[in-house]
């Protein structure tokens, strides 16, 4: 157990005796934080495939109308599979992954603050996504609710249902022990002179996420477990009958929900900070605007939740404050966008595939940006709320987003984690078969909402073929992409050229300057010296 | 080296019949909002169109410097970073101007929600009954009081299955449409018995949810006749797909008749049931 206690100050590269343990041990045990880091990303890229696979089967149910491959049922399962098992299990988990493996590096300390609650929050995951799938195999199969689990469907599901709920507790535990720990990490684990607004920006973002996730995962919790006792216990938290209400539901879910985004998209954002100033050869513009950006946008996200409600019926005061609430929030996203433009104009650029997600990112999370505007407006949102092109507007934000801005940061750190360098060129396929393909699955779903088709439907009307085959296509190449993902990351760990301690000339943090490559296996034994 | 005249050829016939398919997919495509039916779904359309014209000039305005900065500034052609990283003026400027922007954006939404909402003066009122999976329609005031109908979806089976051609109306076509007169305002009353769904028709920009044990309402005022078609919008469980809206707008003489014909069918299966109750008490 010596893993986690060094008194000796000794140099690196002494793997020997402070080293992991061997075989199958090392990453039940661990405590390391490159370690934890690495589960959480291999988990995330796994339930990736997964939810991945869902979405195919939706896709190619959609290719064409009428009920060709699956029943009603099984095709409501899978979107609601689809939905829990991205958020929870492939998006969040890429983030604490990459809040584990970096910022020890980044603030100079040696490892997380919790070393084993940090083990105990990883190995929560398995058994929650275990607990989702095994789902589909018990009597009445995987609920058929949408992620959101909107009451009293919820009532009429089967055992599966109860399962998901035991997921949703558990995904909830691993992240709240997660952030607890990044944030004690952050504020009491720097290096001397680091002082908070030095930091970069990746972490500043990690720590508002953390108190975000502090916040809204336990609202979470408590909606879950209101529907499981409205279900098994004969409580009518939601049930007009016994004096609740189905809408207290959704206020509550979207009081999670909402900041949920947030704790999604400010990590990509970090990601993204720091990935567009080292590949323009320039600092960050405007710094200290994008920590008080992000703030901003954190705070808004708790007052603007019933915006995802607008007809459910709310009185016209209530629909007028969550949209000025809401278009308010294009204000701090606003700045971040001028900020990144900002630090490419006149730096001295190149493009590797980092820089290309970096890039995609910004082109596609502004489009959902803006589609995110036309959705803030009542008027035009009780036209689209439900329909495709809401499906549209959160994958440009969630897959354009944040999962461009993962494979971005991926990118970016793969040879400081592996200490080898990725094969540039099939990067770059990579870049642009996803960019191509993400864009032919989702641009044509803005038409299909606009001209009124519902979501979450196995069936639609004969108008909307075409759009729906462009989107099949595209669908099926965005995941067969990704397959080529997962080799240009086999083929970088197991034959990539040696990387050097800094391959890209534009990085300052200190995982760069201070840390040779790979990065040792703990990485600040002894304080960084800070000028 | 010039192309030979036969490839010349080759490419223009290709443009044409490019030009040709895009023309024709243009359109054959739905792409937009469907036509408005009411003067809210014209306001609704209006403001959509009044900001994707605000979105699409920023973005080309952001993309524009980005791309000028993507092209001119690259390591390649061996330009040298500058090491500027802050500039309070501009900082400021992008901060306030999106608010001022923000500002003639909500104001016309402000005026739309505020119509929207304003369900009072109705010519007639009908509550619709999310039901899983068909729609209940109670006439409860105005012209056609008391007329009950219950509306399902009649596309056939074998049409979803595959096993039949699938007509113009496939899943947008019910038994008994919910009739109302054109110019009236139609005051809409939602209410659900088992899980929430949702009362759409997008002709009209309408959309509410049915919730149950609760009652919420909306409006529209129909300028045209014929017939307009929507769906459930809100997950309800398996045949969620299955269940459409349709509303027949009608003339005023037409609408008359068609509520003397419903009063006498009601009035007749009410004395044959009455009839059947009475042998079977006998």
């Amino acid at each position: 157990m010596s893993a986690v206690i060094d008194s000796h100050g000794h140099a690196h590269g002494h793997a020997g005796h402070h080293g992991p343990h061997s075989g199958i041990m090392r990453w039940i045990t661990t405590t390391n934080h490159k370690d934890i880091g690495t589960m959480y990303l291999w988990f995330s890229f796994t339930m990736f495939l997964v939810g991945g696979g869902m979405a195919e089967v939706i896709r190619a149910e959609l290719f064409k109308p009428g009920l060709q491959i699956v029943d009603p049922d099984f095709f409501n399962q899978m979107t609601t599979m689809h939905g829990l098992i991205m958020v929870f299990g492939a998006i969040m988990p890429a983030f604490v992954g990459f809040a584990n493996w970096l910022i020890p590096m980044q603030i100079g300390a040696p490892d997380m603050a919790f070393a084993r609650l940090n083990n105990w929050s990883f190995w929560l995951l398995p058994f929650a996504g275990s607990l989702l799938i095994i789902s589909f195999f018990v009597p009445g199969g995987a609920p058929g609710v949408g992620w959101t689990m909107y009451a009293p469907l919820t009532v009429q599901m089967g055992m599966g249902m109860d399962l998901t709920i035991f997921a949703v507790h558990l995904l909830g535990m691993s992240s709240i022990m997660g952030s607890i720990n990044i944030v004690t990490t952050i504020l009491n684990m720097r290096a001397p002179g680091m002082t908070l607004m030095r930091m970069p920006l990746f972490c500043w973002t990690w720590l508002i996420t953390g108190y975000l996730l502090i916040a809204a995962m336990p609202v979470l919790a408590g909606a879950v477990t209101m529907t499981l006792t409205d279900r098994h216990f004969g409580t009518t938290f939601f049930n007009a009958a016994g004096g609740g209400d189905p809408v207290l539901y959704q206020h509550i879910f979207w009081f999670f929900g909402h900041p949920e985004v947030y704790i999604i998209a400010l990590p990509a954002f970090g990601v993204i900070s720091q990935v567009i100033p080292a590949f323009s050869r320039k600092p960050l513009f405007g710094y200290a605007s994008m920590v008080y950006a992000t703030s901003a946008i954190a705070i808004l996200s708790f007052i603007v939740w019933a915006h995802h409600m607008y007809t459910v019926g709310m009185p016209v005061t209530a629909q007028l404050f969550f949209m000025y609430a809401t278009t308010l929030i294009a204000v701090p996203t606003g700045v971040k966008v001028f900020n990144w433009v900002a630090t490419m104009w006149k730096g001295s650029l190149s493009f590797e595939t980092p820089m290309l997600f970096a890039i995609g990112f910004l082109f596609l999370f502004t489009m959902g940006g803006f589609s995110g505007l036309v959705l803030s407006l009542a008027p035009v949102d009780i036209q689209l709320q439900d329909t495709y092109y809401v499906v549209a507007h959160f994958h440009y934000v969630m897959v354009a987003g944040a999962l461009f801005s993962a494979f971005a940061g991926i990118y970016f750190w793969l040879p400081k984690w592996t200490g080898r360098m990725y094969d540039e060129t099939l990067g770059k396929w990579h870049f642009w078969l996803s960019m191509i393909f993400f864009n032919m699955i989702f641009f044509v779903q803005h038409f299909l909402g606009l001209a009124g088709m519902p979501r979450r439907i196995p069936d639609y009307p004969l108008m909307f073929e075409t759009w729906n085959k462009i989107s099949s296509i595209g669908a099926f190449g965005f995941g067969l992409t990704q397959l080529l993902f997962l080799y240009i990351v086999v083929k970088c760990i197991t034959r990539g050229e040696k990387a050097p301690q800094k391959p890209w000339d534009g990085a300052d943090s200190l995982e760069w300057t201070h840390l040779p490559t790979p990065a040792p296996y703990h990485s600040f034994e002894t304080p960084p010296v800070l000028k | 080296m010039m192309p030979s005249k036969s490839k010349l050829r080759a490419a223009r016939w290709a443009a044409a019949a490019l030009l040709a398919a895009f023309s024709g997919l243009a359109r054959a495509l739905e792409w937009n909002l469907q036509p408005p039916a009411t003067p809210i779904a014209a306001d609704v359309q209006g403001l959509h169109e009044y900001v994707m014209i605000l979105v699409i000039v920023i973005f080309v305005g952001v993309f524009s410097v980005m791309f000028w900065s993507v092209y001119a500034h690259r390591k390649s052609k061996g330009h040298q970073a500058a090491q500027f990283h802050e500039n309070t003026m501009v900082e400021m400027l992008w901060t306030v101007i999106p608010l001022v922007i923000l500002i003639f954006i909500a104001w016309p939404a402000t005026k739309t929600v505020i119509a929207q909402k304003d369900t009072s003066n109705a010519d007639i009122t009908v509550k619709a009954t999310g039901m899983q999976w068909k729609w209940g329609y109670d006439y409860v005031k105005g012209e056609g009081e008391g007329i009950h109908l219950v509306s399902e979806l009649s596309t056939p089976n074998e049409q979803i299955e595959g096993q039949a051609t699938k007509d113009a109306n496939y899943l947008l076509e019910v038994d008994h449409p919910l009739v109302v007169p054109v110019g009236k305002k139609v005051r809409i009353l939602t209410t659900a018995v088992d899980v929430v769904h949702s009362w759409w028709v997008p002709a009209f920009a309408v959309k509410q949810d049915a919730i149950p044990g609760f009652i919420r309402d909306t409006w529209f005022r129909a300028t045209e006749t014929g017939t307009f078609r929507g769906q459930c919008a809100e997950l309800c469980g398996k045949n969620h797909g299955f269940m459409p809206i349709v509303v027949k707008v009608v003339p005023q003489q037409e609408y008359t008749a068609w509520v003397e014909q419903q009063k006498k069918r009601q009035a007749s299966a009410g004395a044959a049931v009455q009839t059947a109750e009475a042998n079977a008490s006998k």
